[in-house]
């Protein structure tokens, strides 16, 4: 079987590709494409110890990831087609104005 | 190399690309795809870790519905896909180190924690973990309420997310 630390180097490699997106990207939906490619790099670092120690509650805590993940996206995406209705463009840049 | 190890550094490979690809890419749609592709990378190795309900969820879960739901939202907000402007923000320089950085933290604390030396113990062979995980979730003393509750939570976020992008 492979080491532990094979699963977790990927995983924080594909985190800080994820912090990456976040940081320099200005389009919305791209940033929240980063953010759940960084909630997929915890759930990897959560599988992995799970299965280093044999103990299923990192699976379980996947799954309430995921749920969470889930339900970010959905309200998120909202906001992003409301914000876009509202302002022509989703550039984080331009959302500085905290009414209209 | 084993077998295992040239199937793991291949399923790294595709996937630590194809995250790159997410984040570098221009084109929105591009980049969904890509994550599409970064999501089976995960699943395939939420699969080489015995996890195999949570590749099947993974898959139907995140590709299933999230990177859908994302195409959707692409395709609702078009003509960002017409942006010819820069894609980065100004201060992408200072990002990139700051992500650096970050890299270089977590594989200081990763390797200085020695969590990440212990070798994977051999599969016990006469239990289920689809059974185990089942269990754990239902089970009064270990993880029913949260269960319920995030059952709640979706409830609620549909409802918000109907009534955050409704049009009077």
């Amino acid at each position: 079987m492979l080491p532990i630390s094979y699963y977790v180097g990927l995983s924080a490699i594909l985190f800080s590709i994820g912090a990456l997106g976040v940081l320099i990207r200005r389009n919305a939906i791209i940033i929240f494409m980063s953010i759940e490619l960084m909630l997929n790099a915890a759930n990897l670092a959560f599988v992995a110890f799970a299965r280093a120690h044999e103990a299923l509650s990192g699976q379980v805590f996947v799954f309430f990831v995921m749920t969470v993940a889930a339900a970010e996206v959905a309200v998120g995406l909202a906001l992003i087609v409301t914000i876009f209705r509202n302002k022509q463009s989703i550039d984080v840049d331009q959302m500085s104005s905290l009414k209209g | 190399m084993s077998d295992v190890e040239i199937l793991f550094l291949i399923i790294a490979v595709v996937t630590l690309l194809a995250a790159l690809f997410v984040v570098t890419t221009p084109n929105l749609v591009h980049a969904a795809l890509w994550l599409i592709l970064t999501l089976f990378g995960v699943a395939a190795t939420f699969v080489l870790l015995n996890a195999t309900f949570l590749a099947v969820v993974q898959v139907v879960v995140y590709i299933g519905a999230i990177a859908v739901l994302m195409i959707f939202a692409i395709m609702l907000t078009r003509r960002v896909m017409k942006d010819s402007g820069p894609q980065t923000n100004a201060n992408w320089g200072w990002a990139a180190l700051l992500g650096l950085t970050l890299f270089a933290g977590l594989t200081f604390v990763l390797i200085n924690s020695g969590a990440a030396d212990a070798s994977l113990p051999a599969l016990a062979a006469d239990v289920d973990p689809l059974v185990q995980l089942g269990q754990e979730l239902v089970s009064p003393n270990a993880y029913v309420i949260p269960f319920e509750l995030a059952s709640v939570l979706l409830l609620a976020a549909m409802i918000g997310a109907i009534a955050v992008a409704w049009k009077e």
